[in-house]
């Protein structure tokens, strides 16, 4: 059984990524009133906000320790969170900053924290292959850890992600497989892209166990995750889990959901696993006291993170010229600045 | 076949303007009307019209067995337009970013490019495949590429890359029309989106009917007699932009959109290196062995080219991936100042 602990962590995981979410659309959106201009403001670029799919990053990653591998897709934020990726490092990245997680370079869709094994890509069902690879490396050097990778419903008709599915179960891989499904691939319900609505059944094909989780109930996710990585650490081999979320947001920031019914939102907020997770909190004798302690507890980090983050240098704009190799080589012109800029560029 | 039709650029008198993805969505409907074996597969091309607007209202007019949103497989369907290509049908498939080239680059290199060529002749793949493609609003390294060179480089393909409103439907009906591959690449940034406004430029008068642009015809978007300034897609805007500011200073730049790389209009390029002795090139592709090189190379290969040409300045996105942050992305993609300093460069008066 879940213990109050793991409820109680699992609640500020989720309501830390959820506040979060809150305060990244706020800063979004700011300088992209009142026409919204997808390069102006703070934050620039795509943004996918995770906000109904907590109980997923949550569930799953309360069993992971740092040494376990994590990949995610471009909706990364809450599984960030509850990885325990840097919140301040990450935020300096989707401002853009310096001392970002990836000094400006990759933005919210591309976050990389190694010191807890959390990466994440913009490609759907891409971050599949290398879950399996971490968990390829964690089998060849006999440790204990797991690899898991997060993607979303749309790109379970990836090759990637069949793929992945057959290499990990052939060599008994310790990789969980983790689906969200939030029932929009951007605007493509899922009985229009596949015939098989239970997407824990890709399992079948591939001699895995495949389980789905059909309730936004983090509960229920952390007891199906808890079997799945258990059965990694136990080097019995893959599992596939799919997860029921939903998009509280729109695709993207900008996304004007015209093609989403007004019901559907609303029949998706209804499902709110945080308000479920309360629940469960109180039923387990948690008192509002403590309740709101974790909620405020998780505004105050959200905050700091923002604040740190908006205070920190943008990078030089010479600093696109490094790290495209760990080691460069010499006598090339394998990063030369444009031919216009070369007084403040070419430093390497 | 339609490369022998002629291009009504003279005679498109019309008050009517349109933003570039009205007048590709137009080509397309007009194809679709004219004939039945033209359909357009992609994700999120049916209810949402296209994330930049690509497919906008057509799923109104034709439904969905025609306008038809596939799972997220673009091998499986990319590979099925190859395959309904080859069995007659004219079909279309989205690429929603080229940079996903990589899901289903086996089906677009060594299915769509090569069947032809491999089958002797014997079967053609009349198919187009269209993408967004382009930088400048910080989406970062997986979702801001050109690749204009990558598929210009390998052999099969035709490759459309537009920068106005009238040039993207003439080469649009093209595309429909050409019994080969075709990969028609679109610039967000001149697609005339509400959330990511496209500048001055893409926007022009377009014709009611339906005319062709004939593939291999480069178009000198502003005469002049200094330099020769070769681009293409947004950098078109970019460098006209670039020209006006060189004109104050009486520097007198020709702007030359090459509007298909496959196949490249080398003699309009040669043309205006003759007159003008020198040469830059401007493109928001990587800069080693891509355009900006293959451009230089077709100049300098002409008979006495080389002798003619005075100066040559490249300006083109440095070998990295497109950073996101809007510091370091404005460093690497070329803006209208780059473009004036290396014009200023070739012009020698640096």
């Amino acid at each position: 059984m879940v213990s109050v602990t793991d409820l109680q962590e699992m609640y500020e995981a989720m309501v830390t990524a959820r506040q979060y979410e809150e305060r990244l659309q706020e800063e979004y959106l700011e300088g992209k009133q009142p026409a919204f201009d997808i390069s102006a403001g703070p934050i620039p670029g795509e943004l996918h906000l995770a906000a109904g799919h907590e109980a997923s990053g949550a569930g799953v990653c309360q069993h992971l320790r740092d040494d376990d591998t994590v990949t995610a897709p471009h909706r990364p934020h809450h599984i960030a969170v509850a990885k325990g990726v840097d919140l301040k490092r990450m935020t300096a990245e989707i401002f853009g900053r310096e001392t970002g997680l990836s000094k400006g370079k990759g933005g919210h869709m591309h976050l990389f924290d190694p010191d807890v094994n959390f990466a994440c890509s913009g490609i759907i069902a891409e971050g599949c292959p290398p879950a399996v690879g971490a968990g390829l490396a964690a089998k060849k050097r006999n440790t204990d850890s797991v690899a898991v990778a997060f993607l979303g419903e749309g790109a379970i008709d990836q090759g990637a992600f069949l793929e992945s599915l057959n290499l990990a179960a052939v060599q008994d891989l310790p990789v969980v497989f983790v689906v969200e499904d939030n029932d929009w691939a951007i605007s493509m319900p899922k009985d229009r892209v596949t015939d098989v609505e239970n997407g824990a059944r890709r399992a079948d094909g591939f001699d895995m166990p495949g389980t789905r989780v059909d309730a936004d109930d983090a509960v229920a996710v952390y007891e199906a995750a808890r079997e799945a990585i258990g059965r990694a650490q136990d080097r019995n081999g893959p599992s596939l889990l799919e997860v029921q979320v939903h998009r509280r947001m729109g695709h993207f920031m900008g996304d004007p959901e015209a093609y989403r019914s007004d019901e559907d939102k609303a029949a998706a907020e209804r499902r709110d696993s945080i308000d479920r997770l309360e629940a469960d909190l109180r039923a387990h004798g948690v008192d509002d006291e403590t309740i709101d302690e974790l909620r405020s507890s998780a505004r105050e980090r959200v905050e700091e993170a923002i604040e740190w983050a908006k205070e920190q240098p943008e990078p030089e704009p010479a600093d696109a010229h490094e790290d495209v190799f760990t080691n460069p080589p010499s006598g090339v012109t394998d990063s030369e600045p444009n031919v216009a800029k070369t007084e403040t560029g070419g430093d390497d | 076949m339609a490369q022998q039709e002629k291009d009504p650029a003279e005679g498109g008198q019309t008050d009517r303007s349109l933003t570039m993805s009205r007048a590709m969505v137009e080509a397309i409907a007009h194809e679709m009307r004219e004939d039945d074996d033209v359909f357009y597969m992609g994700e999120d091309v049916a209810d949402y019209g296209g994330i930049f607007d690509s497919t906008e209202g057509l799923l109104e007019e034709f439904g969905r067995d025609r306008i038809m949103d596939v799972p997220i497989s673009e091998t499986a369907y990319i590979g099925a337009a190859v395959g309904a290509a080859q069995a007659g049908m004219r079909p279309i498939a989205e690429l929603m970013f080229v940079d996903f080239f990589g899901v289903g680059m086996d089906q677009i290199y060594n299915q769509m490019a090569k069947n032809t060529y491999m089958s002797g002749g014997a079967v053609s793949v009349p198919m187009v495949l269209t993408a967004a493609v382009g930088g400048t609003y910080n989406d970062a390294a997986q979702h801001s590429q050109t690749l204009y060179g990558t598929f210009a480089h390998l052999p099969g393909m035709k490759v459309v890359v537009p920068s106005t409103a009238y040039d993207a439907k003439g080469l649009m009906h093209n595309a429909i029309r050409d019994d080969d591959p075709v990969v028609y690449l679109f610039h967000k940034r001149l697609m005339g989106i509400g959330w990511l406004p496209a500048p001055d430029g893409p926007k022009t008068p377009v014709p009611e009917d339906e005319y062709t642009i004939p593939f291999g015809s480069a178009d000198v978007k502003r005469e002049g007699s200094d330099v020769t300034v070769v681009t293409l897609g947004l950098h078109v805007h970019r460098a006209l932009e670039a020209a006006d500011e060189l004109a104050d200073d009486g520097i007198d730049a020709e702007v030359v959109d090459l509007r298909t790389l496959v196949p490249l209009d080398t003699e309009t390029v040669r043309d205006s290196v003759a007159k003008t002795g020198r040469l830059v090139v401007v493109d928001e592709d990587y800069r080693s062995f891509g355009v900006t090189g293959e451009i230089v190379a077709r100049v300098a290969e002409a008979e006495d080219g080389l002798a003619a040409l005075e100066a040559v300045e490249r300006v083109a996105v440095p070998d990295v991936p497109l950073p996101y942050a809007r510091p370091m992305e404005n460093e690497v993609i070329p803006d209208a100042e780059d473009i004036t300093d290396a014009v200023r460069a070739a012009h020698g008066d640096e």
